[in-house]
C-alpha cells in the first residue's frame, strides 16, 4: 500500500503552496484553453504567449487540488522559454510517465518486459510519478497539461 | 424502538472488511448504501431457485418469479403509503424515474413558455431533463433561491409560481442535507393548478414516507441508496396521471396488442416497463424494504438525527472555524449529510488522506453544480450517515481530519 508521502512529495506541496506563474494574459495575443475535470469540478485556464515558435509566457488560473495545481505550476516552469516542439516533447514524456504501469515503478531497474521506459529528464516533474500509484488522481495531474496542449492547438486552428 | 447499531452493522457483510489495513468506515451512503445479507440472499435465491422471465411462461417457476417480483411492487407501495400498487412503476434509478415524467408527462402537457419550478438544491437528475425540454420545446426552468443557511427561500413563492405547470424539488439535499418544506410546496403548486414532483432519493431511505402526507403527484427514488441493489428505481405517480400518460420506451411487456398498423399500450404500471425488467433487483428492493421496515423507519430517523447532532457538535468542538459544514444546524431540518471544507484543503486531497484510514467519503461537486456555485465552492468532502454508522465512525472521521490538517498545515 503506497503511503501519502509517495503522492505528496515535498516539491509538490511547495508548488501547491507557492504556485508559479498564476494569473492571466490578454487574449489575444495570448492563446487560451479551458479544462474541466467533471469528476471533481476542477477548472483550469491555461494562457500561452508565443513569439514565433517560442513559448515566452504561460499563466494558470482556476481551482483544483494539490496535484492538479502543482502539476500545472511545474509545467509552466518546464515549458516557458522552450519552443513549441520542445514543450510537446516534455508533454509526451510527462504523459508517458503518467501511463506507466505500476509494476514498473517499484524497481529502479529498467523494465524487462518491453513496457515503456520511465522517461527521464523531467526534473522536478518526476516528483509526480508517485501519482501513478493512485489511479484516480492521474486525471488531476494531467489536467493542466491537456489544457496546455489544447491552447497550443489553437495556434494552428 | 431504538436501533441496535452493533447488530445492524453485523447485518452488512461489507462492513466487516478492512481497507489499507484499517477497519472500513463507510460514510458514503448518500452515494450508495451497503447491502444487508438478507437482500443479497433474496437475490441469490431468485437466481438459484426460481430464475425465469416474468409475465410470460405458464410453468411453475415462471409463476413464482412473477409473484416474487410483483410482491416487491406491493412492498414498495406499502412502504411509501400508496394505496394502489399500480401506482408503483419500476425504473432503472431515480434519474430514469424523473426522465420518465419529463418524457411521458412533460411532452404531453408542457408547451412553450410553461414553467417548471426547480430549486437550487437539485441534483443534476432533476435539472437536466427540464433543460432538455427547454431546448426541445421552449419551456422555462425557474429556480427557487436559497437562504444563507442553505435552505429554500420561499418569501417570494407566489411570484415564483406564476405560469408554473410543475414544481420539481428534492425532499433532502444531497449536498447540504437540508429538508425543504415539500408539503407546503406541493400545496402551493396545486393552488395554482400545477403538479408537484418530489425527488426522494435522499429522503425515502432515511425518513418514514407517506405519499399522501407529502402531498405530491410524483415521487422518484432509487433502490441502491436504501439498502437495495443498483439498477432498480421507482416512480410513484397518482393513478389518474399515470393512466393518462403515453408510454415512453416501446417494446415487450408494455403492450396489450401489436398489429401491422400499430399497437395498444398495456395498463399501468407495465406500460412504462418495456422489456424484461430487472427481476432480481425488484426482489432485492423488496427485501430491502422488508429489512428497513423490520428495524422501523422512525427508529432509523431518530438514530440519524442523534448521530448527526453528535457529529455537528463534536466536529465543531474539535475544529471550530477551521471546519465548515454546509447546511442547516438544526437537526430537525436536515438529514445526515455533512458537506465539509477543512481550511483551504481541496476535497480531493482531504478524501485521499481519509482513504488512507479506511474512511470512505465522497469528494467533488455531488452532481449539483448550480448549488455548488451558489455556495461558492467547486467541491466539498461529503460524509453521509446511515443506519449502520455510529459515534465511533464519526470519531474516526474526526481523527483523520486532524491528521489531514497536520499534513497540509500551511
Amino acid at each position: 500500500m503506497p503511503g501519502l508521502e509517495d503522492l505528496y512529495r515535498e516539491v509538490i506541496l511547495d508548488h501547491y503552496r507557492n504556485p508559479r506563474n498564476r494569473g492571466e494574459l490578454e487574449v489575444p495575443p495570448a492563446l487560451l484553453a479551458e479544462g474541466f475535470n467533471p469528476l471533481c469540478g476542477d477548472e483550469v485556464k491555461v494562457y500561452v504567449q508565443l513569439d514565433g515558435d517560442t513559448i515566452t509566457d504561460v499563466r494558470i488560473s482556476g481551482q483544483g487540488c494539490s496535484i492538479s495545481q502543482s502539476s500545472a505550476s511545474m509545467m509552466t516552469t518546464a515549458v516557458i522559454g522552450r519552443t513549441v516542439d520542445e514543450a510537446r516533447d516534455t508533454l509526451r514524456s510527462f504523459k508517458q510517465m503518467m501511463s506507466i504501469h505500476e509494476h514498473g515503478l517499484d524497481s529502479h531497474e529498467p523494465p524487462q518486459d518491453g513496457s515503456p521506459e520511465v522517461p527521464s529528464g523531467l526534473g522536478d516533474l518526476e516528483a509526480l510519478r508517485g501519482v501513478v500509484k493512485f489511479p484516480v488522481r492521474i486525471k488531476c495531474a494531467t489536467l493542466g497539461w491537456n489544457t496546455f496542449d489544447q491552447a497550443l492547438a489553437e495556434a494552428h486552428s | 424502538m431504538t436501533l441496535d447499531v452493533t447488530a445492524v452493522k453485523a447485518d452488512f457483510p461489507l462492513l466487516g472488511r478492512e481497507v489499507h489495513g484499517c477497519p472500513i468506515v463507510y460514510l458514503d451512503s448518500g452515494a450508495t448504501s451497503q447491502k444487508p445479507q438478507t437482500v443479497l440472499d433474496a437475490m441469490n435465491r431468485y437466481y438459484e431457485t426460481i430464475n425465469a422471465n416474468v409475465h410470460r411462461g405458464a410453468y411453475h417457476i415462471a409463476e413464482l418469479a412473477t409473484n416474487a417480483s410483483e410482491d416487491a411492487r406491493r412492498s414498495i407501495a406499502r412502504f411509501i403509503g400508496a394505496t394502489d400498487e399500480h401506482e408503483v412503476v419500476f425504473t432503472k434509478n431515480a434519474t430514469e424515474a424523473i426522465n420518465l415524467v419529463a418524457h411521458a408527462w412533460g411532452r404531453a402537457n408542457l408547451a412553450e413558455g410553461d414553467v417548471v419550478l426547480v430549486s437550487l438544491l437539485e441534483h443534476h437528475a432533476n435539472i437536466v431533463p427540464w433543460h432538455q425540454l427547454a431546448e426541445e420545446r421552449g419551456i422555462v426552468v425557474r429556480w427557487i433561491p436559497l437562504t444563507d443557511d442553505g435552505c429554500l427561500d420561499l418569501d417570494d413563492l407566489d411570484h415564483l409560481l406564476e405560469g408554473v405547470k410543475l414544481v420539481a424539488v428534492t425532499a433532502v439535499s444531497n449536498v447540504t442535507g437540508a429538508i425543504p418544506p415539500v408539503r407546503r410546496l406541493a400545496d402551493a403548486a396545486h393552488a395554482v393548478g400545477a403538479l408537484c414532483l418530489i425527488d426522494g432519493s435522499q429522503y425515502v431511505p432515511h425518513l418514514a414516507t407517506d405519499v399522501a402526507d407529502l402531498g405530491c403527484d410524483f415521487l422518484a427514488f432509487t433502490g441502491h441508496k436504501m439498502c437495495g441493489p443498483t439498477g432498480i428505481g421507482v416512480l410513484w405517480g397518482r393513478r389518474e396521471l399515470l393512466d393518462a400518460m403515453p408510454p415512453f420506451l416501446g417494446g415487450g411487456e408494455m403492450i396489450l396488442d401489436v398489429r401491422q398498423d400499430g399497437f395498444t399500450p398495456n395498463e399501468v404500471p407495465w406500460r412504462f416497463e418495456a422489456g424484461t425488467p430487472p427481476i432480481a433487483e425488484m426482489i432485492g428492493i423488496g427485501a430491502a424494504v422488508d429489512y428497513l421496515e423490520g428495524l422501523g423507519m422512525d427508529a432509523i430517523r431518530k438514530h440519524e438525527v442523534s448521530l448527526t447532532d453528535y457529529a455537528l457538535r463534536t466536529l465543531g468542538d474539535r475544529f471550530g472555524d477551521d471546519l465548515l459544514i454546509h447546511g442547516p444546524t438544526d437537526t430537525a431540518r436536515r438529514g445526515g449529510i455533512l458537506s465539509m471544507c477543512l481550511r483551504e484543503i481541496h476535497a480531493h486531497d482531504l478524501s485521499q488522506v481519509l482513504d488512507q484510514h479506511g474512511i470512505c467519503v465522497r469528494a467533488g461537486h455531488h452532481c449539483a453544480k448550480p448549488l455548488m456555485r451558489e455556495l461558492g465552492v467547486t467541491s466539498t468532502s461529503r460524509a453521509s450517515l446511515y443506519l449502520y454508522n455510529d459515534e465511533s465512525d464519526v470519531d474516526a472521521l474526526g481523527d483523520a481530519l486532524e491528521e489531514a490538517a497536520r499534513f497540509f498545515d500551511f
